[in-house]
C-alpha cells in the first residue's frame, strides 16, 4: 500500500531569516545596504577595530515549518486548518515548488496543481483566446492539451460571445469564469486549493467544492485543501492536519482535529490576543495589551443578531482623571460599519488609576451580516487627545447562522441585517 | 480625532449569470498516463538535479511568455512600430552630426558615416533592449514567480524574441538605408546569424547578472539607465573603433560590445572594415565568461526569487 502514498514529507522545515532594520519592504535597496557597510565601518574604526560580529547583527531567524511529517494518499482529501501565520500557505508553496524547503524532504508523486493560481497571468491588454493559451502554459499544460480542450475550456466558461475581446473588458464574473475553467480543466493528480479562492461569489465557490468533491470521487485524485471555514473542511475531507507555528499540532480524523482546533480557538478567545507592539499608537500615557471579541451567550461563536463583547486589556502608566473611549468597525472592504465613543454618547468615565484595567464594550443584537471585520480601538482624554490607539488591529468574524431563510449569506446580500417584513396592498381600481 | 475611513469599496452584485450547470467536466481519459508519472524530490539545494531539464520541459512556455510580451508590445501597432523606427533614426542622425562633422572623426573604408553608425547600432540597441527588459523581467512578472513553479531563467530570456523583432524591424530599416546610399553589403552577409548569436550571448551574460541583483536590491533599477548611457559611450557605436591608438586596442576590446560591433561592422560594411582578431577573440572570451558567471549567479539567486518578491 505504500505505493499508493502520493505525497510524503519527512522533517521538513522552513527558514526565513528576517532582519529587523527593514519593516516594510521584503527586498532590500542597495542604498540601504551600502548605507549598513559605512555605517559599521565607521562604528568599527570608532571602536578602534573591537569586533562587529554578533552585535549589530539585525537577522533573526524563523521557521514557518518544523518537523513536518506526513503521507498523503492516492485519493485522499485532507484539510489543513490552522490560524494565518500557522504555515500553511509555506506548507503549499512548498509543495507547488514555489519556494524550496531549508530541511526535510518531500516526495511528491505525479503532478501538482493548484487552484490557488486561478487567473494568474492574464494579460489584460490579450484577448480570451490567447489567454486561455497563455494561462495554460503557466499552469503546465502543453499547447497540443489545451488546443484539445478548447472548446470544453470555452463553452463551460461561458465566454464563446467575447473570445476576441480583450480581457480587460471583461466583467469580473466573465473572468473570473475563463481563468477558474482553464484551472479545471488541467488533470493534475494532486490538486492544492487554497482559501484565497473563497473570493468569488457564492456561486463560484459552489462550483469550486462541487469540481473538488468530483475530482476526489470518481478519479482518485488527491486534494490538500486550506480554509477557516470549518463547515466546507469538514463537507469535504477525511482527514485534517492542523499546523500551529510551524509544527503539526494534531491530525487524524477530520471531525476530531476540527473539534480540537475549534476548542482552542475558544481558550485563545477567554485568554485574549496580543496586540502587535508596533500597531499601537499614542502618547504611551495608556499601553493596550490584550483583546478579545466573544459571544456573551456562552461559548457560541460570534453571530449575526447576537450580542458581542469586546474585552480590552490595558495598562495605565499613569492616573487619567478623565478619559474617552471609543471604537470603529470595517468590513474586509474598508468601509466603515459603525463608530462610537464615549464623548459623542454623552457617557462619563471614571478616573483611571495606575494599574491595569480592562474595558469591555458589548454591542447588543449585532446586525453585521457574516463575514470578517476589524476594529480600531482608542483611549483618549475627551479633548480628543490620543493615548493609545490600535488601528485596525482587532480582527473577528461573524459566523453563518441561517439567516434570511439561507446558511450562506455573502455580500450580495448587503453588510447589515434588516429585520425585514413585506407586505402588498392592491389597490381597488 | 476619531478613526473614520473613506469608504473604499462596496461589495458589488454580482451579475445573476446562470451558473445551473456544477457537473465539472474532468475528463477521465487520462488513465493510461498514470503510468508515466515521476516521482519529484523537494528537499534544501535538490533545485539543481533537474534544473535543465526542466528547462527543457517548460520550452512552451518560454515561447508563450515571449509571445506575449511580443503581442502586448505590437497591439498599439502604431507606437509599437514607429518607437522602434524612431529611436535608431534619430540616434543615427546624433551621432552622424556629432563625430562626424563636429568631431571629424573617420569612417571605415569607404563607408558613409551614418550607414557605419547605423551597422554599429544594430547590436547596441539589441544589447540594451535585452539588458533593459530583462532586468526588469522578473519584477513586472512577479505575481507568476511567487505562485507558479517553472525555471526563472525563462523569464529574462524570453526577452530576446521581444529585442529580436526590434532588430528586425530595426534591420529593414538599415536596408533602406543602403538602397538610399547604394552601399550594399557582399558575401560577408552570412555570417549575419553568428554574430548576432554572439551580440545575444553578449547580452545575456550582463543581463542575467542585473536580472537577479534587481530583485534583490529594487533600487538598482535606477542604475541601468546610467550603465546604458555609459555603455554608449565607451562602445564604438558612433565611431570606428579604428579611432582608438593601437596600443589600446587590444584593452578596449575587454568591452565585449567591441567584438560584436566590430563584427557586424565587418559582415554588413563590405570588409571596408577590417577584422582585429586579438581583439575579437578576446570579446568572444570576456563574453563567455559573463554568461557563466550570469548564470551561476541567476542559479544561485533563483531560489529565493519567490521569498523576495
Amino acid at each position: 500500500m505504500t505505493s499508493d502514498v502520493v505525497i510524503r514529507a519527512e522533517s521538513l522545515g522552513k527558514k526565513y531569516l528576517i532582519s529587523h532594520d527593514v519593516q516594510r519592504e521584503r527586498y532590500t535597496t542597495l542604498r540601504e545596504v551600502i548605507a549598513g557597510k559605512v555605517k559599521r565601518l565607521a562604528r568599527s574604526a570608532a571602536n578602534g577595530f573591537r569586533t562587529t560580529m554578533g552585535r549589530g547583527q539585525e537577522v533573526e531567524e524563523f521557521w514557518a515549518l518544523r518537523e513536518i511529517n506526513f503521507a498523503i494518499k492516492r485519493g485522499e482529501v485532507v484539510g489543513i486548518i490552522g490560524r494565518n501565520g500557522a504555515g500553511k500557505s509555506t506548507l503549499l508553496k512548498i509543495l507547488s515548488q514555489i519556494t524550496e524547503p531549508s530541511e526535510g524532504r518531500v516526495e511528491v508523486t505525479g503532478r501538482v496543481a493548484s487552484l490557488l493560481e486561478v487567473g494568474t497571468g492574464f494579460h489584460p491588454e490579450l484577448t480570451g483566446r490567447e489567454n486561455i493559451y497563455l494561462n495554460g502554459a503557466i499552469l503546465g499544460m502543453e499547447r497540443a492539451e489545451i488546443r484539445r480542450k478548447f472548446e470544453e475550456i470555452v463553452a463551460f466558461a461561458e465566454v464563446e460571445r467575447f473570445l476576441d475581446t480583450p480581457v480587460k473588458r471583461y466583467s469580473s464574473g466573465m473572468h473570473v469564469r475563463l481563468a477558474f475553467s482553464v484551472a479545471a480543466h488541467m488533470e493534475p493528480e494532486i490538486l492544492i486549493v487554497d482559501e484565497v479562492l473563497a473570493v468569488g461569489d457564492a456561486e463560484f465557490q459552489k462550483k469550486c467544492m462541487g469540481k473538488m468533491r468530483g475530482v476526489a470521487k470518481t478519479e482518485g485524485r488527491s486534494i490538500l485543501f486550506v480554509s477557516h471555514n470549518m463547515m466546507a473542511i469538514k463537507q469535504l475531507c477525511r482527514r485534517g492536519v492542523w499546523l500551529q507555528n510551524g509544527r503539526i499540532r494534531n491530525t487524524g480524523p477530520i471531525d476530531e482535529v476540527v473539534e480540537a482546533y475549534t476548542a482552542s480557538v475558544h481558550d485563545k478567545l477567554q485568554s485574549g490576543d496580543a496586540f502587535s507592539r508596533n500597531a499601537v499608537t499614542g502618547d504611551g500615557r495608556v499601553e493596550l495589551v490584550s483583546y478579545s471579541v466573544s459571544n456573551p451567550k456562552s461559548d457560541l461563536p460570534l453571530a449575526t443578531k447576537d450580542d458581542m463583547l469586546f474585552r480590552i486589556n490595558l495598562r495605565v502608566k499613569e492616573e487619567i482623571r478623565q478619559s474617552a473611549l471609543g471604537i470603529s468597525i470595517f468590513n474586509e472592504f474598508g468601509v466603515l460599519m459603525t463608530s462610537i465613543n464615549t464623548v459623542e454618547l454623552g457617557i462619563p468615565l471614571p478616573p483611571l488609576p495606575a494599574g491595569n484595567a480592562t474595558v469591555c464594550v458589548r454591542i447588543r443584537k449585532t446586525v453585521f451580516l457574516p463575514g470578517p471585520y476589524t476594529a480600531s480601538f482608542w483611549v483618549m482624554n475627551p479633548q480628543g487627545h490620543i493615548h493609545a490607539m490600535a488601528e485596525n488591529s482587532i480582527a473577528f468574524e461573524l459566523a453563518q447562522t441561517p439567516l434570511y431563510g439561507t446558511s450562506q449569506v455573502d455580500r450580495r446580500w448587503g453588510c447589515v441585517y434588516s429585520d425585514v417584513e413585506f407586505s402588498v396592498t392592491p389597490l381597488a381600481t | 480625532m476619531y478613526a473614520h475611513r473613506s469608504v473604499a469599496a462596496q461589495g458589488q452584485n454580482p451579475e445573476s449569470e446562470d451558473m445551473a450547470s456544477l457537473t465539472i467536466p474532468m475528463t477521465s481519459k487520462n488513465q493510461a498516463n498514470r503510468t508515466s508519472k515521476r516521482v519529484l524530490v523537494l528537499e534544501a539545494g535538490r533545485a539543481e538535479h533537474h534544473y535543465w531539464r526542466d528547462l527543457w520541459t517548460y520550452r512552451e512556455l518560454f515561447a508563450i511568455l515571449a509571445w506575449r510580451d511580443l503581442a502586448v508590445r505590437y497591439k498599439q501597432t502604431a507606437i509599437g512600430i514607429a518607437w522602434a523606427l524612431i529611436r535608431p533614426i534619430l540616434s543615427m542622425l546624433v551621432f552622424t552630426v556629432l563625430f562626424s562633422r563636429v568631431a571629424k572623426l573617420p569612417s571605415v573604408g569607404h563607408a558613409p558615416y551614418s550607414i557605419m553608425v547605423f551597422a554599429g547600432m544594430l547590436p547596441w540597441f539589441l544589447f540594451s533592449t535585452i539588458l533593459n527588459d530583462a532586468s526588469i523581467s522578473l519584477v513586472t512578472n512577479s505575481n507568476l514567480i511567487s505562485k507558479v513553479y517553472f525555471p526563472r531563467l525563462i523569464v529574462p530570456s524570453a526577452t530576446i524574441l521581444v529585442a529580436l523583432a526590434d532588430f528586425a524591424i530595426t534591420f529593414a530599416l538599415f536596408i533602406l538605408m543602403m538602397a538610399w546610399y547604394r552601399f550594399f553589403s557582399d558575401w560577408r552577409l552570412i555570417f549575419l546569424p553568428c554574430f548576432l548569436l554572439l551580440a545575444i550571448l553578449a547580452s545575456l551574460g550582463p543581463a542575467l547578472y542585473i536580472t537577479a541583483l534587481n530583485v534583490k536590491y529594487r533600487d538598482f533599477r535606477y542604475i541601468i539607465p546610467f550603465i546604458l548611457q555609459f555603455g554608449l559611450y565607451v562602445s564604438p557605436v558612433g565611431f570606428s573603433s579604428t579611432v582608438i591608438p593601437e596600443k589600446w586596442r587590444l584593452l578596449y576590446s575587454l568591452n565585449p560590445v567591441v567584438g560584436v560591433i566590430d563584427g557586424f561592422r565587418w559582415c554588413l560594411l563590405r570588409g571596408e572594415s577590417k577584422f582585429y582578431l586579438p581583439g575579437f577573440l578576446l570579446s568572444i572570451g570576456v563574453v563567455i565568461v559573463s554568461l557563466l558567471l550570469g548564470t551561476w549567479y541567476f542559479r544561485k539567486t533563483e531560489r529565493t526569487f519567490a521569498d523576495l518578491l
